[in-house]
């Protein structure tokens, strides 16, 4: 990895801790519910995204520096995996065990079907 | 509208914190997987993750103990946890090596998301504790001095 591509991937991570801030902050705002839909959200979106790129970028049509930026940076900045985590926690905390195994094991399952899918769209290219 | 009124997820100065801390986090995270040797087993995120999971919930604990979300709490929840954790960690590479290791061996595919999701949640337990920790051995020196 070249030092502009690591400072790049860095600068993207940012960006997309700052859009999964925001976008947390919007959901939770409107929804309004006792369950941390929005992290779900953000994590089944990214992942999705992640799997089309990784698949563009298996099939060559998008270079590895942009994989290691988009994918690395963006999208790793973007999903996280120690909010769910303390999410599910906290769930748990209040005796809602139902809610913490459906927020744990359920975003789970959707965030990889999501990102096989994605890869999946991208092979039929 | 006076911008202090703002929820934090719209005011200037909260998304930069968090976008300086998530910018620090992808990095080390960054680092960390190009420290590791390419295997079969995806270490690096495992690692990153567990790592992440434990350290959110050390701060945000430590944090709500020692007071209100306002002035230097909030600074380090956003810039450290929202931040710096949040982007440390990822979901997206994941979900997606998980799904690529389907492929190859159903058997590790499982074995790695469910150790990921199960001891992630015993990490944060553990960081929970160590937070509560941290405030009773401050408060105790605090109370004495």
């Amino acid at each position: 990895m070249t030092p502009l591509v690591f400072v790049s991937l860095a600068l993207c991570g940012g960006l997309g801790a700052a859009l999964r801030f925001w976008l947390d902050g919007a959901i939770t705002a409107r929804l309004r519910k006792p369950f941390p839909y929005a992290t779900a959200v953000i994590n089944v979106s990214g992942s999705f995204a992640l799997g089309l790129l990784m698949g563009a970028a298996a099939g060559a049509l998008v270079s590895e520096s942009v994989a290691l930026i988009v994918g690395t940076g963006f999208l790793g900045g973007y999903t996280t995996f120690s909010t769910a985590s303390v999410e599910t926690v906290r769930l748990t905390q209040q005796g809602r065990w139902l809610a913490g195994l459906i927020n744990g094991i359920g975003m789970l399952v959707l965030a990889v079907a999501a990102a096989a899918l994605g890869w999946a769209l991208m092979s039929l290219l | 509208m006076n911008s202090t009124h703002r929820p934090p997820h719209r005011q200037w100065r909260f998304l930069v914190l968090v976008a300086a801390g998530g910018a620090i986090g992808s990095a080390a995270r960054a680092a960390i997987a190009l420290a590791f040797p390419d295997t079969v087993f995806p270490a690096a995120t495992l690692t990153v993750n567990l790592l992440g999971a434990f350290g959110l919930g050390v701060l945000l604990e430590a944090l709500s103990r020692f007071g209100d979300d306002r002035g230097r709490r909030r600074v380090l929840r956003l810039a450290g946890g929202t931040g710096f954790f949040g982007g440390f960690t990822t979901y997206s590479t994941f979900a997606l090596e998980t799904a690529r290791l389907v492929d190859s061996s159903l058997g590790i595919a499982v074995g790695y998301a469910l150790m990921t999701v199960v001891i992630g949640v015993v990490a944060t337990v553990l960081g929970v504790v160590a937070g509560a920790g941290i405030h009773r051995r401050r408060s105790q020196n605090g109370g004495t001095a």
